[in-house]
């Protein structure tokens, strides 16, 4: 008996001295959240998200954290569904993370992105390129990647030049970025006086698109701009390839996945994305990349660009010297930040400044810029 | 002229797959009266046994076309089938004679339960496979215009018509299909006559589900790349075929699945694509306002 009181003691005391300390763990750490489509049709999207985000924890804490802190990381997943975007943002603002890189999907982001402000969390998106997200005046909803409508100008351009004289239908998914980017497009076109033969909008998450290939080929259609993601893009161009058909399939940014060339195959030859300058071929990339590389992993796509959104949170935290917004939101608008992805500097509205695109165009199972 | 042929092809296949998996959902409610809301991950799980069972032959070897698709059907209907069994089993005759939405929201369950574990077993990503069966037949050809059947489209059909039939035949001609049309009609006479209620409800779920692992295997084939999420739409729109056709009668499933698809093709051919959808939830409004039992649906007589 009296032994078993010792024992309870002991462990009351133990549990005393553990609980005294976890709240002083928790005080040296900064948490912060990447959040996107770890699940669901573009899951493998936030795949990229979360190794970019983990790598750039992991890097930054190897080099003493910031300002003596660790980042502690959250991962956020919203499946790209509005209404699941704001509940996540709603749980990490209780979790009491400071910032949050994400979300990917445009109709993702722009929900979240109120939640964060109404909480005065700062968020920077790597891969929502729709203009809303940064056009409604909230401080703090920055990004490092491109807008659509810079997307859907050089897009547009480039079916001006390249394709004069062809037959030109645009189709979208009905989503706040495929709708987006075709829009655009569509305007850049109808600028230069290029009228397009079709415009229309299809049902994503079908697989079977053949009534709307047949209407392709039974209009002529010899170029089509599609505003979606990859799922919806690989099939139609696999699709218009079985029915025949050679019309080039133009996309934006969502199509540079791997899971792209897995739907399409060798059909996917020739079709033609708009995406930033590759990350991966910066010279200030050339470490991490390798780094990726090393572990099997090719950090395609948004990998680098959530990589680089956890750099400049991390940067402004040393500069302000401080995790509060007041502090942040100067250093964030007045200064270059270094990163992964090349220097980095954001107007007032938090869209990066001079960001452009370039075309690429698939082949082999790899995406290479066209000249 | 041409087109309006080309999208009957369309149309035509597309219905047949719709036809395939709404059997599933008729069958079922035709016996317990129940919809089975799990139907279109069963068929979810049909294209993916397909497309392992096809990688794995690949990989061990195996070139030649025709068994490698006679091998990964079989592969794909017997695994099916038992989850079929399964499902009934687990989810849904525990709960007989209880309250009648409680199997209904058993089979939701149900169906969010099998969508989350092929997504953890099998990944979120997307699975595909490269054309199996390319090539075609032209049909008719016009100067330059041409209209072909892809030998896809072909065996789309052809397997949908022999599944048919081979379902018709046996609840019209078998001791099986008698003992089915028994329970349909009074389960509490059919168990006096010593017909085994339970295992011809669990049979009929089979059923289903080996028509919805057919069903399945030819979209596997025929688009080539599938994910976990692929049931929901499917399921839903072979749910409004049935619905459509009237829910309760074999013919009917078909007659709305072939429906459904040649309204899709045709609509999005003539008019706006944006609006396909609307118009098949529309045509479905307005069939069931003229004939609230569906197009080939018997009125029910509420048994007191």
């Amino acid at each position: 008996m009296r032994r078993l009181t010792l024992l309870t003691a002991a462990t009351l005391a133990a549990g005393l001295w553990m609980s005294a300390l976890l709240p002083a763990a928790a005080h040296a750490e900064i948490r912060i959240a990447v959040a996107g489509p770890m699940t669901g049709p573009s899951a493998p999207i936030g795949e990229q998200f979360r190794r970019g985000a983990e790598a750039a924890v992991a890097d930054v804490n190897a080099k003493g954290g910031v300002n003596g802190e660790k980042l502690v990381l959250d991962v956020g997943d919203d499946v790209c569904d509005p209404r699941q975007a704001v509940a996540v943002a709603n749980q990490l603002v209780n979790h009491g993370v400071v910032f949050v890189a994400g979300h990917y999907c445009s109709g993702s982001s722009i929900p979240a992105s109120d939640v964060y402000a109404e909480a005065g969390i700062l968020q920077i998106s790597p891969g929502s390129t729709n203009p809303t997200y940064t056009e409604r005046g909230l401080e703090t909803a920055f990004r490092v990647c491109g807008r659509d409508d810079q997307q859907g100008l050089i897009a547009g351009t480039y079916v001006k030049e390249h394709f004069a004289g062809k037959k030109i239908a645009i189709l979208n998914d009905k989503s706040a970025y495929g709708k987006g980017i075709a829009d655009e497009t569509k305007k850049t076109l109808n600028e230069a006086g290029i009228q397009e033969a079709l415009y229309d909008s299809i049902t994503a998450g079908e697989k079977d698109y053949s009534a709307v290939v047949s209407r392709l080929k039974f209009q002529g259609i010899e170029v089509l701009y599609y505003g979606g993601y990859f799922n919806e893009a690989g099939l139609l161009v696999r699709q218009m390839r079985q029915a025949g058909m050679n019309t080039v399939l133009m996309g934006g940014d969502a199509l540079v996945t791997q899971d792209f060339w897995t739907i399409t195959g060798p059909s996917g030859t020739g079709t033609l994305v708009t995406f930033s300058p590759d990350p991966r071929k910066e010279p200030a990339a050339k470490e991490i990349v390798d780094r990726f590389r090393q572990q099997g992993y090719d950090p395609e796509g948004y990998t680098l660009y959530t990589y680089a959104a956890v750099q400049v949170f991390a940067q402004a935290v040393a500069a302000a010297g401080s995790t509060k917004l007041d502090a942040l939101l100067p250093v964030l608008h007045s200064r270059s930040f270094e990163t992964v992805i090349g220097p980095l500097g954001f107007d007032s509205k938090g869209d990066v400044k001079g960001k452009t695109y370039v075309v690429y165009a698939w082949k082999d199972g790899k995406y290479d810029q066209v000249p | 002229m041409l087109y309006a042929l080309d999208q009957l092809i369309n149309g035509l296949t597309l219905g047949s797959i719709y036809g395939l998996i709404a059997i599933g959902y008729t069958m079922v409610y035709g016996i317990v009266g129940m919809i089975n809301f799990a139907h279109g991950e069963i068929y979810m799980i049909g294209a993916f046994l397909t497309l392992i069972a096809i990688v794995a032959l690949t990989t061990i070897g195996l070139v030649a076309i025709v068994p490698i698709l006679v091998i990964a059907l079989v592969v794909a209907v017997v695994f099916t089938a038992g989850y079929g069994w399964g499902v009934e089993r687990v989810a849904y005759r525990p709960l007989r004679g209880s309250f009648r939405l409680a199997p209904l929201i058993s089979a939701i369950g149900m169906s969010i339960f099998l969508q989350n574990y092929v997504q953890l077993m099998q990944g979120a990503r997307v699975r595909a496979i490269p054309p199996m069966i390319a090539g075609g037949v032209v049909l008719l050809r016009r100067g330059s215009a041409q209209i072909s059947v892809s030998w896809m489209q072909l065996l789309i059909v052809g397997v949908t018509i022999v599944a048919m039939g081979g379902t018709t035949l046996v609840i019209r001609k078998t001791s099986l299909g008698r003992a089915q049309r028994a329970c349909e009609q009074n389960p509490v006479m059919a168990a006096l006559l010593g017909i085994n209620v339970d295992r011809i409800i669990s049979l009929t779920f089979v059923m289903g589900a080996v028509l919805a692992a057919v069903a399945g295997f030819l979209v596997t084939l025929y688009y080539g790349s599938i994910d976990f999420f692929i049931g929901f739409l499917a399921g839903l729109k072979a749910f409004t075929a049935a619905v459509l056709g009237g829910i309760g009668s074999l013919p009917g499933a078909m007659l709305g699945g072939l429906l459904i698809g040649l309204i899709e093709a045709f609509w999005s051919g003539y008019l706006s694509i944006e609006f396909k959808d609307v118009a098949v939830f529309a045509t479905l409004i307005l069939v069931l306002l003229l004939r609230p039992n569906g197009l080939l649906g018997r009125s029910e007589v509420e048994k007191v």
